[in-house]
């Protein structure tokens, strides 16, 4: 194993995509993403890749629909506002079914808003962002260490599935350095898949390709969309992921992801200390969330308790995901301000009153 | 065990630069790190302030707001930061930004270390936030000379001679305080 070096998470993605064999970055500054596209480039020129600065997101997104029609590894990132500008672009890519990889470094909103980590556009993401039936898999790192390594599946599930993946994180972990080994197998770094239905010059005699999401006549439509959604079925059976911590016997569940699992831990800990069965479901995939292992974790649970840097937003996916069987309370925090441990702990605290009760 | 670290001062007296150092320290250690920084507009001056725990086990949360030890370089920080110190934790400062009165507690060490005046005095202008790393160094177990230069070699490569051995003289005068 290689040695682990100090890195910012904006880094590790921007490496990941270098070392997941992506050539093509479309990009536009924004805080708190920006080290992200800074590094790459650095980098992209010394590996013979493009890093391109677009004029804004809309036309950065559009690049990416152009390069990955054309059958490339491809990327773009952003925060907050800029995803909601990239939103029209990832509908397109959906509607083509082609692969992308997006990131959001997630920052307070709306609007504008500011420019503290947040965990606001949870609903964006795992209900697609843009318009029309469809989804992006969204995964959720916990690290840095993640942040690297779930970039690079993201390009793995993206050409699998021919799906846009995002990587969902937030300021704080964009923004922290943590020790992180960025070695891959060589494998990874050559997975670009065949890509049969790409678009770029027939020079073969083969019949063209079209990339294209427009069907004007309804029964044509519905059929890709009844195919997309065939396909979906496949992705939520086989792609959920979470991570446990003091899970097995945990009567309280804290469900948390990204950076609030990180601070939800220390409180899982407290509370532990001081006689409360309490244990941490971290969904990873957001979409599919882990509906599996909510449902297995309802089993000993007496009560769950969602913490998020949002108003309650993946709340609805636990209480869809255990059917409304047992009481599901929030702690948050939202517009850049970030829940802290005491906070948590009390929310659990009162959850296992209540459940008691 | 783990020990969580805030360093605050202004914008340009090379906070976070100290923070990587401390963590640099902590990976040599063959520690779980982390690094924090603020990155909001004080980075274009200001107040800046960085968090920095090295720990035993996998990290929780990554922000510090009990630090065990806290290194405030100007007295704005002093005042924001001195109440939040963990009981028995050590709170280091420079004398040169922060009055004599300033002390409201009597369960933290006070530990002054004069960086800004040993940095000019000693011809290591910019340099006061090593003079305070070297002197931070001293509460953190198990740093051997080795692990100071290790720590330097991953933090300002040995290519950049000058800046590497500037740095190194600043951390040994800030340990000898």
């Amino acid at each position: 194993m290689s040695e682990k070096v100090l890195i910012k998470g904006n880094e590790a993605v921007a490496e990941a995509a270098i070392a997941s064999g992506c050539r093509h970055f479309f990009g536009y500054p924004i805080t708190p993403q920006s080290e992200l596209a800074a590094y790459l480039a650095r980098r992209m020129p010394k590996v013979g890749g493009v890093y391109l600065q677009a004029e804004s997101e809309v036309a950065a997104i559009n690049m990416v629909y152009g390069a990955s029609a054309a059958g490339v590894r491809c990327m773009t990132s952003s925060s907050s506002p800029g995803i909601s500008l990239k939103s029209e672009g990832l509908s397109y890519l959906a509607g083509c079914d082609l692969p992308a990889v997006v990131v959001n470094v997630q920052r307070g909103g709306p609007g504008l808003g500011g420019i503290q980590p947040s965990q606001a556009d949870y609903f964006q993401a795992t209900r697609g962002g843009g318009h029309g039936d469809y989804h992006i898999i969204v995964l959720a790192p916990g690290g840095v260490q993640e942040m690297f390594s779930y970039t690079c599946k993201a390009f793995d599930l993206a050409d699998q599935y021919r799906m846009t993946v995002m990587v969902l994180t937030d300021g704080i972990l964009g923004q922290m350095m943590e020790a992180t080994s960025m070695t891959v197998n060589s494998e990874q770094a050559t997975a670009n898949s065949e890509k049969p239905w790409a678009v770029g010059g027939v020079r073969t005699g083969r019949a063209r390709n079209i990339v294209n999401s427009l069907y004007l006549k309804p029964s044509e439509l519905e059929e890709t969309n009844l195919a997309r959604y065939e396909k979906y079925k496949l992705v939520e059976d086989a792609e959920q992921a979470h991570d446990s911590y003091l899970l097995d016997d945990a009567e309280i569940v804290v469900a948390a992801y990204g950076a609030s699992a990180r601070i939800a831990k220390n409180a899982v800990d407290e509370a532990r200390n001081r006689g409360v069965k309490a244990g941490l479901l971290r969904p990873v995939t957001l979409w599919p969330f882990p509906k599996k292992a909510f449902l297995e974790a309802s089993k000993h649970a007496r009560a769950f308790v969602s913490v998020e840097m949002s108003m309650g937003q993946m709340i609805e996916d636990i209480e869809l995901a255990i059917r409304c069987s047992r009481p599901v309370s929030l702690c948050s925090r939202v517009g850049g301000m970030v829940p802290d441990p005491a906070k948590i702990l009390q929310a659990i605290i009162s959850a296992s009153q209540e459940a008691t009760a | 065990m783990e020990t969580r670290i805030l360093i605050a001062g202004f914008g340009g007296q090379g906070i976070l630069f100290l923070g990587k150092y401390l963590a640099a320290i902590g990976m040599a250690l063959d520690r779980q790190v982390s690094w924090l920084p603020s990155y909001g507009p004080e980075m274009r001056g200001g107040t800046a302030q960085c968090g920095v725990i090295l720990a035993d086990t996998a990290i929780g949360s990554p922000l510090v707001e009990e630090p065990d030890i806290l290194a405030a370089m100007n007295n704005p920080s002093f005042a924001a930061f001195e109440g939040a110190v963990k009981p028995g934790g050590s709170l280091y400062y420079d004398p040169a930004f922060v009055p004599e009165d300033a002390r409201t507690r009597s369960d933290i060490a006070y530990l002054p270390v004069p960086a800004a005046q040993a940095s000019e005095d000693e011809s290591l202008k910019g340099l006061a936030n090593m003079i305070m790393a070297g002197a931070l160094l001293k509460s953190l177990p198990e740093v051997t000379a080795d692990v100071i230069e290790a720590a330097m070699k991953k933090t300002v490569p040995e290519r950049k001679k000058e800046m590497f051995d500037a740095n190194m003289r600043a951390v040994a005068l800030g340990y000898a305080f």
